[in-house]
């Protein structure tokens, strides 16, 4: 909302420093964003006098016209013909900002010589200064300021550009910014004058109004000014609008904007002549009815929107727009003037399911008095007869079907540090309440409290306190440190986990990147495998793109493009991971709520860098995803089973299905070069997944402190083994065998090739590959003996041989 | 590649190497003539011979002959018990002098051996880089928020983490926002698809249902920060995302003021913006919460806003179960990305979810 400060002027006093006022209203609750200067900054433009005007010597069409520029005089040589002695005119000294008439663009103002005669400065034109299009003559002022005052002081204004809270309804006029001033700097108010004549015959029978529907429509009003002559509104009016931001268009539209603007109480005004019977019905429009809005538009109604209706159909859209059938024109002699209170939530739904959240509208929708529209009418009506010459009708239409009683509010003295934590010394308390036009007794500490008819977001204690605190000022609020017992903390294992992932992720050379919730479906549907693509997504109802309106159900889309991006700005080794949600539809929820999944998810992409960090030939690969995997897993101190797995999206052959005692909790694979490609994905991708939440139920004691164990006390033993395997052993499971005796405490892989076969005459076709087993021996009570040591070692290789095939490589 | 086990002897079997614990015994005594004494020509010619050594391994063999186990003199030395007392001294004397001087000159050798070992070493360009070890990183998000919640952690505030998928009732209607409010203008909303009557889904605007969702369960006295992501439909600049991350702070007890919420939040700004910094509240409105402020922190550019807050509403701690003229409380909910903004002078907020490598690495 914009508030010209001659305007507001005009109804309280401001103080020398409009700035700090600003500011202070800031702090206040009414934040003003911007102070804007209307007309140009007219830059050492001065108001001059004029003292003499002679005929140019060469031309006949010029003068000489001698200039008081404050206490210096200057001749200068000017063209226009209404130029005279005596006049106070806009005079731009030599190296003055003004603008080009020609092309409207800023042009410094040079010494130059006209017809022989130097000139050093000029006598301005409205367009010169940026004013209008006139530049026919030269602009008069009328002022009373003396020669030489700077013309922005004379000329022009500043603007409060205000971003306001919709609780504050009151505030979106010039008398509720001037109350608030008021309030703060204690300067008295003068509200604009309202009172009118009514000389013409009474508007009894000649208009009527009823309200069919009383829960939408909580007052209505109709005014009759009879014999309005439409012409421009006075230049005063244009101008205070032109500042508001409102373009002006006649006496009559001003004047109704203008009154919105002051008392910030929208009015329609008909032509009186078109309104059936000039009877009003306001109601809900029926099904199927239609009404063509000022805009030309035709709106389709139901009976959600409220009209404002003739015998003959709807008339106008409640509050939010009028209808073009009975606007306002050139040959409008009568004006109909419709001033009305609408329920806010109503106003609000109709707005916007036609995106007309007009001035007016959004008034409404921040919830009016119902005390206003009398007030307003009148205030109309004033300035009808005034600049319209407008006969006024006697008497008004006037409905209120459901009167609302006053609101008084008590408040304990008490409440106030008991909110705030400081005092307000009772005057200031007072001053503030007074200020803002409560009206205020008090008896035994307690406040009695009514509150005025325009502030209806006043209706509880501590919205008093409010009141007095932010006129008082929170400067001298204290900073106290919070005391008291500290509130029982209870453990959040999803979150320790995932934290945690999070840390031993970065420590595994992953960067993370954190992607949108909201992905489009085509994305997620390209990692979904075919026959879950039927299932529902949650999709967004209202999306701000195609790209953007499902919710993601993976996180693999999120990352692939991450990668894709990086490499595309030349990223040769692509390292990421990311932990957050996944949201998933459930059948069984009880609020309807989708489940919220943890899930984490790394990638590697690219190639490995040499000794000088280097680009290599050599790519990066599953076990370097794997690598970053395990690191994971081990600092979280769970045991991971790998083992071959098809998932959707995921190379067979090179994806491994990953659990945790027993429960599925991840997979990780190399992305199939189809799906990597759907992402701009080009080279091999490695990643992995883990479902947070089912990790957390596989091992739920992950995040409690883990139990020291006694460091050995006896020496332990390492062997190697070099074992022949079939190809489809897994590693992993020679491994478990050994540690599944009980004296072996550590065995590891520390080999795996293929045998040539020069490496194994006579072996059998599909044993043909070698696999080194370093198992280390050691028991918590004693020191192994050689004895000790045969006997487990005959026991695991007896295990290896019977569960796994797996032999002890002769020598060839 | 070949593996360890290559070579391996067959005759060991399986056994490819046992490490065994190092305790073997001595297994015999040399018994020597002590009164074969060391000519001091002897010694002289020993210690002349050692000064010609050049080689490790010379020196160790030098070692073995003179001073080993095995040696002459070591094996006087031990035969000494067997002597007459009377000469016992004196051979005793002339033995230990000889140890000496051998041991002297091979402790020399030995040194100037070692001297010369470190000497051959080839210099290094010492301004080569490191052998790289590969680096990751937090998001920046992610080590704002942990040092957000640290801050409030200090201040006995704890963790909490709601559903980012939310009923109309949680995210307004509990925070006295009911349908068509203004304030929902300003928290354009994302809804969910879903069936005709079922109650309207959608992605959370703020932080604050979980205010609701805890209070529904608790007691008073309550100190909670609750992270987490929320939505917004409004289309994105350099200062606005549609996602961002949001943190709720409540704390509900009795007595508490105003004047605790600045001074919790003046805690807040010195643990993530250093000392000197002073917090301003100005009036501003959020329907749940009265008095409502804007806070900003002082800067060298200025004042900044940082966050919005206020007391809790006292009909919310009604609706709770909670006497407001008993318990008062207050709230605050700060956006995380603004909060990284400013700490690490970052002037786009679309760089957060664009995920860059060249962004990332910097934090």
């Amino acid at each position: 909302m914009r508030v010209p400060l001659r305007w507001l002027e005009a109804m309280v006093p401001l103080p020398e420093d409009v700035e700090a006022l600003a500011h202070r209203l800031t702090l206040a609750g009414l934040e003003v964003t911007d102070i804007e200067r209307t007309g140009g900054d007219w830059d050492r433009v001065v108001v001059g006098r004029v003292l003499e005007v002679r005929p140019h010597p060469d031309a006949d069409r010029l003068r000489l016209v001698t200039v008081d520029k404050g206490g210096e005089h200057q001749t200068v040589v000017c063209g226009a013909s209404n130029v005279a002695a005596g006049q106070d005119i806009a005079f731009a000294p030599e190296g003055a900002m003004l603008t080009d008439p020609r092309t409207g663009t800023p042009r410094k103002l040079k010494k130059s010589r006209i017809r022989g005669v130097v000139s050093g400065g000029m006598v301005c034109s409205e367009a010169e200064l940026g004013l209008s299009a006139e530049h026919e003559g030269i602009l008069v002022l009328d002022t009373s300021r003396p020669p030489g005052t700077p013309l922005h002081d004379v000329l022009g204004d500043r603007v409060y550009v205000f971003d306001l809270t919709p609780n504050r309804a009151d505030a979106l006029c010039v008398l509720g910014v001037a109350r608030e001033v008021s309030a703060l700097t204690g300067a008295p108010l003068t509200p604009p004058e309202i009172s009118t004549p009514r000389p013409g015959p009474a508007i009894e029978g000649r208009a009527s109004v009823e309200i069919a529907d009383p829960d939408l429509c909580r007052r209505f009003t109709l005014a009759l000014i009879e014999d309005v002559e439409i012409a421009p509104s006075p230049a005063w009016m244009q101008e205070r609008l032109t500042a508001a931001g409102m373009r002006p268009i006649n006496n009559l539209v001003d004047i109704t904007n203008y009154v919105m603007l002051e008392l910030g109480q929208p009015v329609h005004a008909f032509d009186y002549d078109t309104v059936r019977d000039g009877h009003i019905i306001v109601r809900r429009a029926a099904p199927g009815e239609t009404l063509t809005t000022l805009d030309g538009k035709t709106r389709q109604l139901d009976p959600d929107r409220l009209v404002i209706a003739d015998p003959g159909g709807a008339i106008a859209l409640a509050g939010v727009m009028g209808g073009l059938e009975t606007e306002i024109t050139d040959s409008t002699r009568n004006v109909l003037l419709e001033v009305a209170n609408f329920e806010p939530a109503g106003v609000r739904r109709t707005a916007r399911a036609f995106d007309l959240l007009s001035d007016a509208a959004r008034r409404f929708a921040w919830g009016l008095p119902p005390e206003m529209p009398q007030v307003a009418s009148a205030r109309v009506c004033r300035l009808l007869a005034e600049y319209a010459g407008g006969r006024v009708a006697a008497g008004m239409v006037d409905s209120w079907p459901m009167r609302e009683p006053g609101v008084t509010i008590r408040l304990r003295r008490s409440r106030i540090p008991q909110v705030l934590g400081m005092e307000i010394p009772p005057p200031a308390v007072r001053a503030a309440l007074d200020g803002l036009g409560f009206e205020v007794e008090e008896a035994d500490g307690t406040l009695t409290v009514g509150v005025p008819y325009w502030r209806r977001d006043v209706r509880v204690p501590d919205d008093l306190v409010e009141e007095v605190a932010r006129i008082a000022g929170y400067d001298d609020l204290p900073a106290a440190p919070l005391a008291g017992a500290i509130p029982h903390h209870p453990p959040l294992p999803a979150r320790e986990l995932r934290e945690r992932v999070r840390d031993l992720a970065a420590e595994a050379a992953l960067y993370e990147v954190q992607t949108y919730s909201l992905l489009s479906d085509a994305d997620l549907r390209a990692v979904t495998p075919a026959e879950l693509r039927d299932a529902p997504l949650l999709k967004v109802r209202n999306p701000l793109g195609e790209a953007r309106d499902t919710l993601r159900t993976s996180l693999r889309p999120g990352i692939l493009r991450a990668a894709a991006r990086n490499v595309a700005r030349g990223a040769r080794t692509v390292r990421l991971f990311e932990v957050g949600r996944s949201y998933h539809p459930a059948s069984d929820s009880a609020d309807g709520r989708p489940e919220e999944r943890e899930a984490a998810v790394g990638l590697v992409v690219g190639v490995r860098l040499d000794r000088y960090g280097s680009p290599t030939e050599a790519g990066l690969d599953f076990f370097d995803a794997k690598a970053t995997l395990e690191h994971v897993l081990a600092g979280l101190r769970v045991n991971p089973d790998f083992r071959p797995a098809a998932a959707f999206g995921l190379l067979e052959g090179r994806t491994a299905e990953v659990s945790v005692a027993g429960s599925a909790v991840g997979v990780l694979g190399q992305v199939h070069p189809e799906t990597a490609a759907v992402f701009g994905v080009g080279q091999d991708a490695f990643l992995w997944e883990l479902d947070l939440s089912a990790l957390l139920e596989a091992a739920p004691g992950m995040t409690e402190p883990p139990a020291a164990v006694p460091l050995p006390r006896h020496p332990s033993a390492i062997e190697d083994f070099a074992l022949l395997v079939g190809p489809d052993v897994l590693a992993q499971n020679l491994v478990r065998e050994a540690l599944g005796h009980p004296l072996v405490v550590e065995a590891r892989v520390f080999d795996d090739y293929l045998l040539e076969d020069s490496d194994a005459p006579g072996e059998g076709e599909g044993a043909r590959r070698s696999l080194g087993i370093s198992v280390r021996y050691q028991a918590r009570n004693r020191t192994l003996n050689e004895n000790d040591i045969a006997k487990v070692r005959r026991t695991i290789l007896k295990r290896f041989k019977a569960n796994h095939g797996a032999v002890v490589r002769e020598r060839a | 590649m070949k593996g360890r086990s290559g070579g391996t002897s067959a005759v060991l079997s399986a056994l490819l190497l046992v490490r065994r614990p190092a305790c073997f015994p001595s297994a015999f005594v040399t018994v020597s003539n002590p009164d074969s004494l060391l000519a001091p020509e002897e010694v002289a010619h020993a210690i002349a011979a050692l000064r010609g050594l050049s080689e490790e391994r010379d020196v160790d063999a030098w070692r073995t002959q003179h001073l080993g186990r095995k040696s002459r003199l070591m094996g006087s030395l031990r035969a000494l018990g067997g002597l007459d007392r009377s000469r016992r001294a004196a051979v005793g004397r002339h033995l230990n002098e000889a140890k000496a001087q051998l041991g002297e000159a091979l402790a020399d050798k030995q040194a100037e051996l070692k001297a010369r070992r470190t000497q051959d070493l080839a210099s290094l360009d010492v301004s080569l880089p490191g052998r790289p070890l590969p680096l990751g990183g937090l998001h920046p998000i992610t080590r704002t928020e942990r040092a957000v919640v640290a801050a409030f952690a200090t201040m006995g505030f704890h963790v909490i983490e709601g559903p980012e998928v939310e009923l109309e009732y949680y995210n307004f209607e509990a925070l006295r926002i009911p349908a068509d409010h203004p304030a929902r203008d300003a928290m354009d909303t994302f809804y969910l698809d879903g069936p005709d009557g079922a109650a309207p889904l959608l992605l959370r605007t703020h932080t604050s249902p979980n205010q609701i969702r805890y209070m529904e369960r608790h007691e008073p006295p309550i100190r909670l920060i609750a992270p987490g992501r929320t939505y917004r439909n409004e289309a994105t600049d350099a200062t606005h995302e549609w996602m961002i991350t949001q943190t709720e702070v409540l704390a509900v007890d009795r007595g508490l003021t105003l004047a605790h919420l600045k001074g919790t939040l003046y805690e807040f700004a010195r643990h993530l913006f250093g000392e000197d910094r002073e917090i301003r509240f100005r009036c501003d409105y959020f329907p749940f919460v009265e008095p409502g402020v804007e806070v900003s922190i002082s800067s060298p550019d200025g004042w900044i806003e940082i966050l919005g807050a206020g007391m809790v509403h006292p009909e919310i701690l009604a609706n709770m179960g909670y006497d407001p003229e008993i318990y008062t409380g207050f709230a605050a909910g700060l956006g995380v990305e603004r909060i990284a903004m400013l700490r690490h002078g970052i002037r786009d907020i679309r760089r957060f979810y664009e995920n860059d490598l060249r962004f990332l690495r910097q934090f």
